[in-house]
């Protein structure tokens, strides 16, 4: 959903199409949040009434925390949005190393 | 585009975090900062996966006696609904209604403070009740830089987004203060991405066992 609006040299034109465009950009953010409280409800109903094994549990919330984190990440934060090209690089630059991290530290470290 | 110039509603860019130079710097330095955050954040859940439960004997509490699900839930809740209402915030920062952008992020301020308090009383509860402390186990210190780390984030967007509305409730928006509001709201919602990982990884694994 690319929200870049017109830049065209006389706004006084476009300010209502801009004002359609924000009104219809925040919809789409209440959405987006709807569906992060849902997946929220699910996590905690996962763990809390479901008599699930811990294997098929775990990372099951896992995943919806990662759906969710893309939701906050390319809606709340606007990542979807052009020019978002170098916060991509920077953050899943960041991404990696954490995940390396994570991997190490699970798997090296026992007593 | 000159960043103290008096805007109209017509004047007003469409991107408002982005007209200046100085803004698009901001923006591109705070999102490298933000990389950053992310390492800093994995190498502290991943020493909390490392020493989770890590105890020196068996009377201590591990994270199965400790959470409890609907203060967690409780907090999730107000956390996830304060990112929204900084969302409605750089919404009408967008449409150059200063009054609205400045209620919204009095709200999302709230919203946090509510968050804050729980967390207190969540570490204050465990303290006294579980002798669960900073410096009882492995596990004690590493929950509580982990989870203390995301709740001094929390205290600092707080004290940021404080000042940004009381240093700039007399001004109105600008070129000038736009990208300021704007990269604070970034931050806030950054807390909240951490804030899944720590209930789905510390509280919702943490209950699982």
């Amino acid at each position: 959903m690319a929200n870049q609006q017109s830049t065209s040299e006389n706004p006084r034109v476009d300010l209502d199409y801009r004002r359609k465009k924000n009104a219809e950009d925040m919809r789409y953010q209440v959405i987006t949040f709807s569906l992060m409280i849902f997946l929220t409800l699910i996590a905690f109903a996962a763990v809390g009434f479901g008599d699930l094994s811990n294997w098929f549990v775990v990372p099951f919330i896992l995943l919806l925390a990662v759906v969710q984190v893309i939701f906050q990440l390319y809606y709340f934060m606007h990542m979807s949005h052009k020019g978002h090209e170098a916060p991509q690089l920077f953050l899943y630059s960041g991404v990696l190393v954490g995940f390396i991290t994570v991997l190490a530290f699970m798997t090296i470290i026992w007593w | 585009m000159h960043a103290e110039e008096k805007m109209t509603n017509e004047t007003w860019p469409a991107s408002p975090e982005k007209a200046t130079l100085e803004a698009k710097n901001k923006f591109l330095g705070f999102w490298f900062f933000l990389g950053g955050e992310t390492v800093l954040f994995a190498s502290l859940f991943a020493t909390y996966l490392a020493l989770k439960d890590k105890v020196p004997t068996a009377d201590h509490a591990l994270s199965k006696d400790l959470f409890e699900m609907p203060l967690v839930f409780l907090m999730t809740m107000l956390l996830l609904t304060s990112s929204l209402t900084s969302v409605y915030a750089m919404h009408h920062m967008k449409n150059f209604e200063f009054k609205k952008m400045q209620l919204w992020l009095g709200i999302t301020v709230l919203l946090g403070l509510a968050f804050l308090g729980f967390e207190i009383y969540e570490f204050n509860h465990y303290v006294h009740e579980y002798h669960h402390s900073f410096t009882s186990s492995a596990f004690g210190s590493a929950f509580y830089t982990l989870v203390g780390f995301h709740g001094g984030h929390v205290a600092f967007g707080l004290l940021w987004i404080i000042v940004l509305m009381i240093r700039n409730s007399k001004r109105g928006l600008s070129l000038y203060n736009a990208p300021k509001f704007y990269l604070a709201s970034l931050y806030w919602h950054f807390i909240d991405v951490v804030w899944v990982f720590i209930f789905t990884v510390v509280y919702l694994m943490g209950m699982v066992g």
